[in-house]
């Protein structure tokens, strides 16, 4: 019973029983976040360098918070102040890293695919935080944990992604996860930000009313529009974007049915989501944040595992 | 394959030592059970069941632990986790850890540095079923016995419960 993978590199390569794995452990480090000492002493004999390239502060606090709680030595890398403005290559930096030992590396790059370049480089275990418009596995696989716990399971249900689906790794890791774990799935935008060919190549629905998808959904996944791309004419401001596809009380009183609001955060209040939805008590946005160390806990812990079989 | 206690003298045990365990913390007043994972919460259930017949349920603090995230072992292959629940303080408090077969001791190691994220107890005990004496690997000793034997480190001690094995009953296994 181990992982199948060396790294975590994206939920494109785990099976269904990798995903069972991860989110059943991470149930037992729940638990020890609930303790008075929340702390095991389980991968203390393990080096974790936290190489971010680009900003997060979320993902890498959870990632520093998880790795603490297991008694890691936790090393943290980000690329202004560092050699990298001296034009250091990535295989140097992380080369550099590795000679001082280190275990394994966090990673989170601007390119799609970074984190399997090194893979193939070098031999620590790689996490990826989120490379590029590629994947971000972690926080599916939070996603994940916190529907399960909300709703008691993920075969089956409707959940819709709302957002700029085209340049989300948050949304394409949950659709590999879901559609993996057998749930239903809408992505949901203007079409500008939607895909061509998503339906065909994932098998789900593309949705681009906003009320129909949440009249059909049981969990609404909204992602945040990047404020970068509002000058790349994919959507006239972000006033009409809130129109059409904002989230608000409104909208969610007037569904038949109570869903469920997330949001991978930031938020940015008042485009894509509306305070009064983000705040009410519709939304598990900090249950997620709470599960968030606990899934890396249990995918930090669960390849440190395989680090065993491979001595 | 030698039969260690059978089904009554397993039951006849089990009542000794909850009696024993209720002589020296009179009403459990000051004092929580806790079973160790996998194995010994069949154990302490049935412990808690013998002692539910002398204090009322309410009054009894009894919390499971696992202890894989502190084996001194924990690189040497993936341990299957199971779960803790202890909802309550064990500050200041009388701790009996309660498992099933006392052999080397690293469990027993372990229980304790896990209870150390959990509170200060104010005193730990020990309540085993099996003591397989003067095999352990580190100074770990009992405070209530079920029964104590002597063993080879070839030999393997399987306890059989009724929940789950259809029959209670402890042997000795070449």
């Amino acid at each position: 019973m181990n992982l199948s993978t060396k790294h975590l590199l994206g939920i494109r390569d785990l099976n269904p029983e990798d995903i069972q794995l991860i989110l059943d452990t991470a149930i037992q480090f729940k638990e020890v976040l609930q303790r008075p000492i929340k702390q095991v002493p389980t991968l203390r004999d393990i080096t974790i360098v936290n190489l971010f390239y680009e900003n997060s502060t979320r993902t890498r606090i959870s990632f520093e918070l998880a790795e603490k709680r297991l008694s890691a030595s936790t090393i943290n890398f980000t690329a202004s102040g560092s050699s990298v403005s001296k034009g250091e290559t990535l295989l140097d930096t992380v080369n550099n890293i590795l000679a001082m030992k280190v275990d394994m590396v966090v990673m989170r790059h601007s390119a799609s695919g970074a984190p399997h370049f090194l893979a193939k480089h070098i031999p620590a275990s790689i996490v990826n935080a989120g490379d590029g418009i590629n994947e971000h596995p972690t926080q599916a696989l939070l996603d994940a944990f916190s529907i399960r716990e909300k709703l008691g399971s993920i075969r089956g249900r409707k959940i819709a992604l709302v957002g700029d689906i085209m340049h989300s790794r948050v949304a394409l890791s949950n659709i590999y996860l879901l559609k993996k774990l057998g749930a239903e799935v809408t992505v949901v935008g203007p079409p500008t930000l939607i895909p061509k060919y998503i339906s065909d190549a994932f098998d789900v629905r593309v949705e681009y009313n906003l009320k129909k998808a949440l009249e059909w959904c049981d969990v609404a996944n909204v992602l945040r529009i990047q404020l970068e791309r509002q000058n790349q004419v994919l959507f006239s401001s972000l006033r009409e974007y809130s129109l059409a596809y904002g989230i608000n009380k409104k909208i969610l009183n007037s569904l038949k049915k109570e869903i469920i609001i997330m949001h991978p955060g930031p938020i940015n209040r008042g485009v894509e989501l509306d305070s009064d939805a983000a705040d009410s008590r519709q939304s598990i946005i900090l249950q997620q944040v709470e599960n968030g160390v606990a899934v890396r806990m249990a995918v930090l812990y669960l390849l440190a595992g395989t680090k065993a079989e491979n001595n | 394959m030698k039969t260690i206690l059978n089904d009554q003298q397993l039951a006849i045990t089990i009542q000794r030592l909850s009696h024993q365990l209720l002589e020296n913390h009179l009403n459990l007043e000051n004092t929580v059970l806790i079973g160790i994972q996998p194995r010994g919460i069949f154990f302490s259930n049935r412990i808690v069941k013998e002692i539910v017949k002398q204090i009322p349920a309410e009054k009894i603090q009894y919390g499971k632990l696992d202890i894989t995230f502190y084996r001194d072992d924990v690189r040497q292959g993936l341990h299957t986790l199971n779960q803790t629940d202890i909802s309550f303080s064990i500050e200041n408090k009388n701790v009996v850890i309660i498992d099933d077969v006392l052999y080397t001791g690293r469990t027993i190691r372990a229980a304790l540095d896990a209870l150390l994220g959990f509170g200060r107890p104010a005193k730990v005990e020990l309540c085993i079923l099996i003591d397989r004496r003067f095999s352990r690997q580190l100074p770990i000793q009992a405070d209530y016995i079920g029964k104590s034997i002597d063993s080879i480190i070839t030999q393997k001690v399987k306890v059989f419960w009724k929940e789950k094995d259809e029959k209670d009953e402890v042997v000795l296994v070449e």
